[in-house]
């Protein structure tokens, strides 16, 4: 039976662990950062010389660490396009705006271990020569920000952080900011925008590509949480080691959050695709399998935004055989490793690492409603087509709901998302369309019906009368 | 060739680019002027706009930073492709093969680029036409058009909306929209001058970026989230800068409009005349809205060499004045109203017969170029002493001159005013009391605030005045004379650089009042014997001739624009 393998997390949960410099230190706190400080420059074969943060920085790289935070992309490609030459200052803000419905992770490093955060941060400033970091923390997590701020005054008074850190000459200041509670501050141009002062009204790109035009129009590095982390162990192990966890192209460890209709939900480090998931719900070391009595209906694999998966779904992937040739695969959706790449493969993402477990009981359609009228709420409205689509999408499934719903409303909604998709200037396109094109898409006959329904009750004059449909609205 | 004489260093060549629009070949500069002015790489908006294209949009601003939120501009777009050896594969003709931009997640669905931010690349294409770009267009207006209010028949935008002339273009006749539409506030006070309608508002910001951006006061930003953003001041009616009323031309909507203008006129009834804003030496280009002999509203007029797309809301507004009630309308002899004929016989009898220097002319530099080109003709016949009145105001970084006369540089350039203006006022004032200057003339100035005080006039056996509105020095006329707004007659104005700008009639001037240079023309004629020229374009050109600084130029060679002249 598949295990929980903690990295991350190694120390976090056991028993009388603090938060304090103390206990991180007792349990190797900081090492990383003097084996990276002391780093050799080396020489490559092609005769090119490494200086010591090219080095760590290669070795990010060569680990194949994918970003945490939803879409995956590999960490040490990110930092290679940071532009280096522009004389201007180099910023690192790490995204602790963690906020994707379904989403715990983050705030678990945040608030048990925050010094290892603070650690893989440094070790990255150093490498990507930044001498200023900003740790942007979603405004709800007030505690989090307390012990980080503590965590960063320890750091300080312990010579890892502040002037000559370590005594080897490197400067780097790093500072806590709160946000105030909106989705799209974890959106990263949103993100920078809302850390300069601004409305957190995400940027488009180009031109405004963060490894270049970033923070105060300086070139930026914006990293998740727990990919931060990650780098701390990269150093630890060397690069060789640590992409030896997982599976390839998806290497390391990963926290699930699993919620929902599980009998266990919680939190889970697990090697990245060496479980699948029917082991995630159903195992006893994950979640323990469904209620009583209760079939599973739906996951919702990678944070709300991801589409969802219909129990029963059987996916095509590619599978590298034996002999070194790609075949395509059928594959179960509770076999489905839980990577970046298998879920790709199954048409969703693995996103922040959340899977929301649906059973029987659930309405899909109450489901969606709830989610849209989230993504309504949350929506910047910076763009004409998310802002006016994702309350568009929630009023008719406030309508569908409530029944007042119509036959061709699963056409309709259809229709509307995919106005939003691709269109916009950030991602929160696709997370406010997806959801109701593959709920509609994966649970069609549920939505007709429950249209067709409400079609049936009108016409018997049993329905709700067509004036109750202008109160039936969500309000702001 | 060896020979030939050196010339002006060539202008650096322009690095192009080949791409295709709509299927067309097109060679377009690598680089064009962003909206400050600096050369960036061209955009596909830019590039279309080259090809003759035209590509529907409403936050992008060719003056404004990009935003890139109105989303209308996106088009579908193709780019070569790359086979793994970084070399364009080939189609089975040779052609390079194109890869249509589709969405990663769903490569059978095309993805468009907002065209007003997206550079173009060699070898690129550019679909604006392609059933793909319109159902984004179709999109997008669906969504604007959702919560709008639909209240065009009581708009005052109807006629002039990007949002109507986009729908009949772009749009979809029918609505599936059945949810209850977003209210928001209506007819809120924005600050003095401006009105604001939040549910006609679109969110294109372009408000925001050139109150922020261009006129410098950060007054303006968006509240609440989503669907009910909404636009406000940062407090109720606080905005208040000069240049407020730049954002109504700018807001492709009915959501801003001018307390001024709104519920006054359709704007399909108004005449449109290319005119010159006379409220200081800036001179910007307007565009004087009018109907049946009324004015409506001043409009900047787009002149890179001037004011660009703006101008300042004290010179929109000044237009008021041309229709007030108490403008002069006859002329008048002694006192007693009299006609053109008889007074001209009168001036032209009394000028003729004035001894060399017994005349003096005080003339505004708010008359055009041509009249104070006829005055001095006048003075040197007369040996008469001449000068003008100079007018100050604070200057802003913008716009607004500290002159606030319009043709300052007119008056100098004619020999009707040294560069000091108003130096020639004291001999003048003493020449009167010395009783040497029996006759003065006076267009447009009310003499008697600056040194030549009702005592003085009375001592004149002659004062001759042109005016358009009384004040005390056309109250003391022996000959007053109504005289035409600028907005009534056709003429030059010289801005503070040398700009040489000509502007047109609008409208009728009331009563008998009549263009100051006719007037001009006929008292030369009579008191010089010279003759001239009946039309303003014979009588530019004659000054061109005569007056060194406007040498070389032709009435119909200063096109809408101007021309800059060395000052």
């Amino acid at each position: 039976m598949p295990e929980q393998f903690k990295m991350i997390l190694k120390h976090a949960d056991s028993a009388g662990y603090t938060p304090d410099m103390a206990c991180y230190l007792r349990h190797g706190g900081y090492e990383s950062l003097k084996k990276a400080l002391a780093t050799p420059a080396r020489t490559l074969p092609d005769g090119k010389t490494q200086s010591p943060q090219e080095v760590v920085r290669d070795e990010v790289l060569k680990s194949g660490l994918r970003g945490r935070g939803g879409a995956g992309f590999s960490a040490g490609l990110k930092w290679s396009f940071v532009d280096r030459r522009s004389g201007k200052p180099i910023y690192l803000i790490c995204n602790a705006d963690e906020s994707e419905p379904g989403t715990f992770k983050d705030r678990q490093i945040i608030y048990k271990d925050p010094h290892q955060l603070v650690e893989g941060m440094i070790i990255s400033c150093w490498a990507n020569d930044v001498k200023l970091a900003y740790i942007y923390i979603r405004g709800e997590m007030p505690n989090g920000a307390k012990l980080l701020n503590q965590a960063l005054k320890d750091a300080r008074a312990n010579g890892f952080l502040g002037k000559n850190i370590l005594g080897t000459g490197y400067d780097l200041e790093i500072y806590v900011h709160r946000g105030a509670g909106a989705y799209i501050c974890g959106e990263e141009t949103g993100l920078i925008e809302s850390l300069e002062g601004k409305r957190a009204y995400p940027r488009i790109k180009p031109p405004y590509f963060p490894a270049v035009l970033g923070l105060y129009m300086c070139p930026t590095i914006v990293n998740n949480v727990e990919t931060l982390c990650h780098v701390r162990h990269i150093v630890a192990m060397g690069s060789g080691e640590y992409a030896k966890l997982g599976t390839p192209n998806n290497t390391g460890t990963r926290i699930v959050s699993l919620s929902g209709d599980v009998q266990k939900p919680g939190y889970f480090e697990i090697e990245v695709g060496k479980v699948t998931i029917g082991q995630l719900i159903f195992d006893a070391n994950f979640g323990g399998g469904l209620k009583p009595g209760r079939t599973l209906k739906a996951i919702i694999p990678g944070g709300s935004s991801s589409k969802v998966l219909k129990a029963g779904e059987v996916f095509k992937l590619n599978r590298k055989g034996a002999d070194g040739q790609m075949t395509k695969v059928d594959v179960p959706l509770l076999d489905l490793p839980y990577d970046f790449d298998s879920l790709q493969g199954a048409g969703t993402m693995s996103g922040s690492g959340a899977i929301i477990v649906m059973d029987d009981t659930r309405s899909m359609v109450d489901s969606l409603a709830n989610l849209s009228a989230f993504y309504a709420h949350e929506s910047c409205g910076q763009c004409t087509p998310c802002r006016e689509g994702a309350l568009w999408l929630a009023k008719g499934l406030h309508r569908l709901e409530h029944g007042e719903g119509r036959k061709e409303d699963a056409d309709y909604l259809t229709h509307i998302a995919q106005n939003i998709q691709g269109r916009t200037i950030c991602a929160f396109g696709e997370a406010a369309s997806w959801p109701v094109l593959s709920f509609v898409k994966k649970f069609r006959d549920e939505f007709e019906a429950r249209g067709a329904a409400d079609e049936a009750a009108r016409a018997s004059g049993a329905g709700p009368t067509p004036e109750r449909k202008l109160a039936a609205s969500p309000q702001p | 060739m060896s020979n030939a004489p050196a010339t002006t260093a060539a202008p650096p060549p322009v690095e192009k680019i080949r791409i295709k629009v709509d299927g067309r070949d097109v060679e377009v500069p690598k680089l064009l002027p962003n909206w400050q002015g600096k050369l960036e790489p061209t955009t596909m908006l830019q590039a279309v706009q080259i090809a003759g294209g035209e590509v529907p949009h409403y936050c992008y601003h060719p003056k404004l930073p990009v935003a890139g939120n109105c989303r209308m501009c996106l088009i579908e777009f193709g780019t070569p492709m790359m086979g793994p050896d970084r070399k364009p594969v080939l189609n089975p003709d040779g052609t390079p093969k194109i890869a249509r931009s589709v969405l990663p997640y769903e490569p059978q669905t095309p993805r468009g680029a907002i065209a007003c931010a997206t550079p173009i690349s060699p070898g690129m294409e550019l679909y604006p036409s392609s059933p793909a770009t319109k159902q984004m267009r179709e999109a997008v207006l669906e969504s604007l058009l959702i919560n709008h209010p639909l209240d065009c028949p009581i708009c005052d935008q109807a006629g002039e909306c990007k949002l109507q002339e986009y729908s009949v273009e772009h749009g979809q006749a029918n609505s599936r929209f059945v949810e209850p539409k977003v209210h928001k506030p209506k007819a809120v006070d924005l600050g003095p001058r401006i009105v604001l309608d939040d549910e006609r508002c679109i969110l294109c910001t372009r408000c925001i970026r050139f109150t922020r951006d261009i006129a410098g006061d950060d007054a303006l930003g968006i509240v609440n989230r989503g669907s009910y953003n909404t636009i406000a001041a940062w407090k109720d009616g606080a905005f208040d800068n000069n240049y407020t009323l730049n954002t109504v031309d700018i807001c492709p909507v009915g959501a801003l409009t001018s307390k001024d203008f709104r519920f006054k006129m359709r704007v399909w009834f108004l005449k449109e005349t290319k005119s010159v804003c006379s409220s200081c030496a800036t001179g910007c280009n307007i565009t004087i809205g009018s109907r049946e002999g009324t004015i409506y509203r001043y409009e900047p007029r787009d002149n890179e060499a001037v004011n660009g797309p703006w101008m300042c809301d004290a010179g929109r507004l000044n237009y008021r004045w041309v229709a007030r009630a108490d403008r002069i309308h006859d002329v008048y002899v002694r006192g007693v109203k009299s006609t053109w004929e008889t007074a001209n016989r009168e001036i032209h009898a009394l000028l003729g017969r004035a001894p060399e220097g017994s005349v003096a002319i005080v003339a505004g530099a708010r008359q055009t170029t041509e009249e104070l080109y006829l005055l001095k003709k006048l003075a040197t016949r007369l040996g008469a002493l001449t000068d003008s009145i100079a007018r100050e105001g604070e200057p802003d970084r913008l716009l607004v001159s500290a002159d606030r006369n319009p043709n300052s540089n007119g008056a100098r350039l004619t020999g009707i005013a040294f560069t000091e203006m108003g130096i020639q006022l004291p001999k003048i004032a003493e020449g009167i009391a010395a009783g040497t200057i029996k006759t003065l003339i006076v267009f447009g100035e009310d003499v008697t605030k600056h040194g030549l005080g009702a005592d003085l006039l009375a001592r004149l056996e002659t004062l001759i005045v042109s005016d358009i509105l009384p004040n005390a020095t056309t109250a003391a006329a022996h000959f007053l004379l109504p005289g035409c707004a600028h907005a009534e007659k056709r003429g030059t104005f010289v801005n503070t650089k040398g700009r040489v700008q000509k502007f047109m009639k609008a409208v009728e001037p009331p009563g008998d009042a009549r263009a100051e240079w006719e007037v001009l023309h006929e008292w030369v004629h009579q008191v010089t014997g010279q003759n001239g020229f009946s039309t303003i374009e014979g009588l530019f050109n004659q000054m061109a001739r005569e007056v060194p600084a406007f040498a070389g130029l032709e009435w119909s060679k200063l096109g809408d624009t101007g021309v800059t002249i060395t000052i």
